[in-house]
């Protein structure tokens, strides 16, 4: 483990209501991350690592345990704090981009910003920042439409990165992209955790990742069944 | 944020636009509706008190019993004396006798032999007092086509149409053959001075415009009419002072049983105008409520549509951490900008529309042809001070409230689940 744990899942069960019973996601989860992690949940489909994720992102609560997120409970958090919590300390990177279509490369970057009240000239030195991580400054005005795939991927990964939080969270990011595009990123995110000591956490099952994770989480039907440290090629 | 928002909602079309074109167009159509029966009505309404009706007027009971038969047997008597009183009673109205009156009117040729004839609705009212304002109620400078208007008892105006059909010729004499108030024949010869067009259908087939005076000697009706007409001062029908005045009135003489009490009528009591009256008033609360219950139905289905294609963008805005109660401020916001620029646009078209139609009017007159109700054969809109909010409260109104409940889904949503639409 890195240094100081900043996230800690604690006997962590889920379960969803489901026909007359309820199906359990994530049974008896206890895990802890800490700063500066590059670490892969790692499962096959359906074994709870989406869920598993949105409870660390303060997106849904366990339904037994607690998760404390930067020293907070989010059992205990106000719809209000959870926003506030993820606003601050937290990046989402998505399987599918996730992009506003309406605005362009600029505009999806700033939005994190704008929501921070970050004045007009911090903010714009920031996005142009986080493009320049991802190697996009030169597509400012394209429109998500106008991108590849890889391209809009960077894009996503300037938003999560643009306010600098402490953790980044991506669920599946390489399955929509090619190898080499999956690479690109893969690298761009490792050298933004060396450089800024984010913390990532990816749920995945792809090899391409894997290779990449300093710890490997597996998940096997809601159970973590290893923890291991990797050793990076 | 502010301008991060406008920027999305105006290149995000159908987001903007559809709601847009919406609330543009339902404003612009109540806008235009609410001026057409305000238009409408109060021509009928004006037409009828003028001719027919007044704000108030007095009759005799057993002439109101048969009004429509215009029974002049049961007229007022000692009509100057009651208006006197009247006048001091209740000086904000203007009090007017008038005698409505059937006969023929039988057009000589030289030898005095009868050369044509045909029936007329006479309508006697005071022509030649200077202080009279008859002329300017029945418009009668503008109603004039030919000749002049009457300046001696026995000169008459006749409907232009009439005056066509059976070829009367200006200033010749024309005789009145009718019934006396003692039920004894009548001849008196009046002069054709003037004849009238009012574009109004029942008062242009046959109409006879005289002077009370005249009509008085010609029915020996000396000091009677059939009728005595109250008009407010400022022209407008004021419902609570009219029944104010009426039940005073009819109080004096409750106890007296003699037919020919006289008894006072609203111009509500007569030609089923209290119905339209009604009508016409509720038509435009209906319209505007049917308005708004469209709109916001309309408008909270393009949210919910607009919701469901907007949840991937939700569902990310709420990963960057902006709270469900600021999401929903943005869409109640966006509601605010279109249905404020969509009432503007759609109250100035609404407007503009109106105006149109009170200037230029719509003829209607192949409508009316065969109409006993007085109403103008040109309908006009008419635009008041309300126009001009009348069609945007409701429309400002319905776009934030449809807004407001389609946004109620994002409330109801589990913050996960609304997440979970992302991973398509
Ligand atoms: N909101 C939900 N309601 C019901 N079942 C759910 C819900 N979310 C996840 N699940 C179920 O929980 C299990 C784990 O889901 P998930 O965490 O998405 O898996 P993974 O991301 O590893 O593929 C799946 O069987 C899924 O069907
Ligand atoms: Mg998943």
């Amino acid at each position: 483990m890195d240094k100081a744990a900043i996230i800690t899942v604690e006997n962590v069960y889920k379960s969803f209501p489901m026909g007359t019973g309820e199906f359990t996601a994530l049974k008896e989860v206890n895990l802890t991350f800490g700063e500066g992690e590059f670490t892969g949940i790692v499962g096959p489909s359906g074994s709870g690592k989406t869920t598993l994720l949105n409870i660390i992102g303060s997106l849904d609560v366990p339904t037994k345990g607690k998760a404390i997120v930067m020293g907070r409970n989010i059992n205990d958090l106000t719809q209000k704090e959870a926003a506030d919590l993820r606003n601050r300390y937290l990046g989402f990177i998505f399987q599918t981009y996730n992009l506003l279509p309406v605005y362009n490369v600029y505009e999806n970057v700033e939005l994190p910003l704008l929501l921070l009240g970050m004045p007009s000239k911090e903010r714009d030195t920031a996005i142009r920042q986080a493009l320049d991580w991802v190697g996009l400054s030169d597509k400012i005005e394209s429109r998500p439409a106008q991108l590849s795939g890889g391209e809009c991927q960077r894009v996503a990964i300037a938003r999560a990165m643009v306010k600098k939080p402490k953790i980044v969270l991506a669920d599946e990011p390489t399955a929509n992209l090619d190898a080499k595009n999956s690479h690109h990123i893969l690298r761009t995110m490792e050298a933004l955790n060396r450089e800024l000591g984010t913390t990532f956490i990816f749920a995945t099952h792809d090899e391409k990742v894997i290779r990449y994770l300093r710890r490997k989480v597996s998940l096997e039907d809601g159970k973590v069944v290893a923890d291991q440290s990797m050793k990076t090629q | 944020m502010m301008r991060f928002l406008l920027k999305g909602l105006i290149r995000d079309r159908s987001r903007s636009l559809f709601p847009l074109l919406i609330v543009t167009m339902g404003v612009s159509i109540t806008v235009l509706v609410v001026c057409w029966v305000n238009g409408a009505g109060g021509d009928v309404i004006r037409t009828n008190a003028r001719f027919f009706t007044g704000h108030v007027k007095i009759m005799t009971r057993a002439y109101a019993e048969q009004a429509d038969q215009m029974p002049n047997d049961l007229a007022l008597l000692k009509v100057n004396e009651l208006i006197a009183g009247l006048k001091k009673r209740y000086p904000q109205v203007r009090w007017v006798p008038r005698i409505r009156f059937g006969g023929l009117l039988d057009i000589p040729d030289e030898q005095g032999e009868t050369r044509t004839q045909g029936p007329v609705m006479g309508l006697a009212v005071d022509l030649i007092n200077a202080e009279s304002r008859e002329v300017k109620m029945l418009n009668l400078e503008k109603a004039l086509v030919r000749g002049r208007l009457p300046r001696a008892p026995m000169e008459i105006l006749i409907s232009d149409e009439f005056a066509k059909k059976l070829g009367v010729p200006l200033n010749e004499p024309a005789t009145l053959i009718g019934s006396t108030m003692y039920g004894g024949l009548a001849m008196q010869n009046f002069i054709v001075v003037g004849t009238v067009r009012f574009g109004i259908a029942p008062m242009d087939r046959g109409a006879m415009i005289a002077d009370i005076s005249g009509v008085q000697s010609a029915l020996a009706m000396d000091d009677a009419a059939g009728e005595v007409l109250g008009f407010f001062r400022n022209d407008l029908y004021d419902p609570a002072t009219a029944h104010r005045i009426q039940s005073e009135f009819n109080r004096r003489f409750e106890g007296n049983d003699d037919e020919f009490t006289p008894v006072m009528l609203t111009l509500e009591d007569q030609n089923d105008l209290g119905t339209a009256l009604r009508i016409f008033e509720s038509a435009s609360s209906i319209m505007i409520f049917i308005f708004v219950m469209v709109m916001s139905i309309v408008l909270w289905n393009t949210g919910l549509m607009g919701s469901l294609r907007r949840y991937g963008e939700m569902g990310v805005r709420l990963a960057i951490g902006e709270s469900k109660g600021h999401i929903y401020g943005t869409l109640i916001l966006e509601a605010l900008v279109i249905g404020f620029v969509g009432s503007v646009a759609g109250t100035m078209l609404g407007l503009s529309a109106a105006y149109y139609l009170q200037v230029h009017g719509v003829d209607i007159s192949g409508m009316v042809k065969n109409s006993s109700v007085l109403m103008s054969n040109v309908m006009r809109a008419k635009i008041s001070p309300s126009s001009y909010y009348i069609g945007f409260i409701p429309g400002f109104l319905a776009t934030v409230l449809g807004s407001m409940i389609s946004g109620i889904g994002i409330f109801k949503r589990q913050t996960a689940q609304l997440f979970k639409e992302l991973e398509v």
